[in-house]
């Protein structure tokens, strides 16, 4: 009984800035590891955005680029035309693609490009200190939405699982979370399937994770998890969404 | 198979998530400081712990390792 | 080959695939959108990448990332739509990345007009976007010249690992003249190992590139600044390009002017030559680097009365020449927007005004 545990190799050493009980440094971990499993480190790209994770290109072991806010998915679309053959992902949180973003994310999704999206669905605007995101639930307070968010004044939470779902484009669309290890393991295989699918040059594919941002909701990382549980998880439902086999 | 269970409590943030993760309840946070000023966590009942790397798995900074004991380890030669 | 009779959006297109930059994002836009109606079909002739995108926002982003794994890359564009493209382009020079970006300017500001101007010419030379970094800016002022340009267009984007900016207007890029194609490609991507992300198996190491802008140590990104400079006075150095025009003569007055409104300065210049009024020409090639000694030189000549900066903007490139003039002689301007080109005769009464004892009055178009 029991089994070994290390760190992956396209994981670099770098002890992470992210706040403690941070999703990130789950989800940083489950990408490497589906890389070293599918031995594609010598041809991967990742391509940081503009957000927490700005710095992610310091802890991985492979080719990056830095993104400007929200253009992630159209510098994928570059590199993946005229190097079909590399490895291509984004990894964005809520302003970077469900704000500023929704343009590129929509249409790359749409034309079909071969690469993986990881969403990583906080519901507010981490790195910049806690505002509101298109992705912050009814009544929840922000900086920028003290009294809580007003949804007859700003509009419900946007569900970008279901909104890309609606393409008619084939694609992977599968939303999950990190926070427990059942949840992780389940993540991991989405990740997993996704990038699988990009081996195959079969599809678009996104995995959104609804994660936790303890520092911002001002939660200690186990209120967070619960919080999640609780509030996110009925509203942003796990589960695929759109299969290219279907 | 023997394994080694170890704990980078300068890489550790004192999160507390794999305290809650452990089914056989082993971890606790500890009383002291680290270098970076988080209280990391460590094995309250390491006699109890059966290697099932749920810990590792919920751990975002990949603080908690396990590998496998070498002869060398048991013999140092 | 032989000369073809060609459209100069369309030119423009053969020419960067001769250069041999098969990849091209773009969105459509009056007056250059006949370059992506003329590459959509050739390029996949070729075996080459043709994408239109969401937008131009889009599109400078898929040149950066596709740049920025170590590919030649090219986008063609018109005024308002490089104003979208601005915040991309600081991006891919602070990265140090090659691109070639293909300006068909047209009349501004906001939505403006569709026909041809020269309003973009702080845009380019200046920047544009936010920050630090310069373009090297060339401005053809014909189609053979426009297809000369943009194959010298690649390999000095690698010389320097910046972006290129061609500045066109709507007249070349509609217009259709005879064009002369090089046999072969005229030039080598270059080994671009040593920052590309091209995949760390595609180059044997097993150290990643990072392809990165932010620099949040302040030491840092002045050192990164200065690098950038330091190219900037290399390009000052060694790119300036210009064409002088009729300088062997005693003119009095001397005229800065490019693209399609120095051919029709040349025109204006040449009656006037045959009314016995000669006046002179110095055509900036490249708008950065600027011919800034050339025109003091000009300018200098004991015949020369003014300097007249003639441009189809309220006056952007008047500010440079009245920088190079470094006050040796008093520097006018006269311009037009909205896109009607003025005719010669309208440069020849300018000119004659500028240069007579009463001393210069007009300062708008005649016709206006």
């Amino acid at each position: 009984m029991g089994k070994t545990f290390t760190r992956p190799q396209a994981l670099s050493e770098e002890h992470t800035h992210y706040c403690p009980g941070c999703t990130h440094g789950i989800i940083h971990r489950l990408i490497a590891e589906v890389i070293d499993e599918l031995g594609i480190r010598g041809r991967t790209v990742g391509i940081a955005p503009v957000g927490c994770a700005v710095l992610a290109y310091n802890y991985f072991t492979f080719d990056f680029q830095e993104a400007a806010h929200g253009r992630a998915p159209a510098m994928a679309t570059g590199i993946k035309r005229v190097r079909p053959d590399l490895m291509v992902f984004t990894y964005q949180g809520d302003g970077d693609l469900a704000s500023i973003g929704m343009g590129e994310i929509v249409h790359a999704a749409n034309r079909g490009e071969k690469f993986t999206t990881i969403f990583v669905n906080n519901t507010v605007y981490g790195m910049t200190g806690g505002q509101m995101a298109p992705t912050t639930m009814p009544g929840q307070k922000t900086t920028t939405s003290p009294l809580g968010r007003n949804v007859d004044e700003i509009g419900m939470p946007l569900k970008v699982a279901e909104l890309l779902s609606a393409l008619e484009t084939p694609s992977y669309i599968e939303r999950v979370t990190v926070i427990k290890p059942s949840y992780i393991v389940k993540a991991k295989r989405a990740i997993k399937k996704a990038f699988t699918y990009q081996l195959q040059g079969r599809c678009f594919s996104l995995i959104e994770v609804v994660s936790t941002c303890p520092t911002n909701w001002g939660l200690t990382p186990l209120e967070a998890v619960n919080w999640t549980e609780e509030v996110l998880l009925p509203y942003y439902q796990l589960g695929e969404y759109k299969s290219p086999e279907t | 198979m023997n394994y080694v269970y170890s704990i980078d409590r300068d890489r550790c943030k004192g999160c507390g998530l794999c305290v809650a993760a452990c089914p056989k309840k082993v971890l606790q946070i500890s009383a002291e400081i680290n270098i970076k000023g988080y209280f990391p966590v460590y094995q309250a009942q390491p006699e109890n712990c059966i290697f099932c790397s749920t810990c590792c798995i919920m751990c975002p900074d990949v603080a908690i390792t396990i590998t496998e004991a070498t002869l060398e380890m048991a013999n140092p030669a | 080959m032989g000369k073809v009779l060609m459209k100069g959006n369309e030119a423009i297109g053969e020419a960067a695939i001769r250069a041999g930059c098969l990849n091209y994002f773009a969105y459509p836009i009056t007056p250059q959108s006949e370059v992506a109606e003329y590459l959509s079909h050739r390029l996949p002739e070729v075996g080459g990448v043709f994408l239109q995108g969401e937008s131009e926002v889009a599109v400078s982003y898929m040149l950066f990332g596709a740049s920025a794994c170590g590919e030649r890359v090219f986008t063609t564009s018109s005024s308002p739509g490089i104003s979208l493209m601005s915040e991309g382009i600081s991006y891919i020079a602070a990265a140090q990345c090659p691109a070639v970006f293909v300006n068909i300017m047209r009349g501004g500001p906001g939505l403006g007009g569709i026909l041809p101007s020269q309003a973009d010419y702080f845009q380019a030379t200046k920047g544009g976007g936010h920050g630090d970094y310069r373009l090297l800016v060339m401005a053809p002022a014909g189609v053979q010249e426009a297809v000369d340009m943009v194959m010298t267009a690649f390999p000095l984007a690698e010389k320097y690992r910046n972006p290129v900016m061609i500045l066109g207007d709507g007249l070349i890029g509609q217009m259709m003249e005879p064009v002369e194609f090089p046999d072969q490609l005229s030039s080598k991507p270059s080994n671009k190992d040593a920052w590309a992300t091209n995949g760390m198996s595609t180059r044997k190491s097993d150290k990643p590139n990072v392809v990165k802008t932010l620099i949040l140590d302040p030491p840092k990104l002045n050192e990164h600044n200065l690098c950038l400079k330091e190219k900037y006075e290399r390009m000052k150095r060694d790119e300036i390009r210009y064409e002088p025009y009729n300088l062997e003569t005693g003119y009095r007055a001397l005229i800065v002017s490019y693209g399609t409104m120095s051919r029709v300065c040349r025109s204006a210049i040449d009656a006037l030559k045959e009314q016995g009024v000669e006046v002179g020409m110095v055509r900036p090639q490249t708008l950065f680097p600027f011919p800034e000694r050339a025109i003091e030189e000009a300018a200098s000549k004991e015949s020369c009365e003014v300097v007249v900066s003639v441009e189809m903007s309220m006056g952007q490139m008047v500010e440079d020449v009245e920088r190079s003039a470094r006050g040796k002689r008093p520097v006018k301007w006269y311009g037009t927007c909205g896109g009607d080109i003025p005719a010669p005769e309208e440069i020849m009464a300018v000119m004659k005004s500028f240069m007579s004892s009463e001393g210069p009055h007009v300062v708008h178009s005649l016709t206006g």
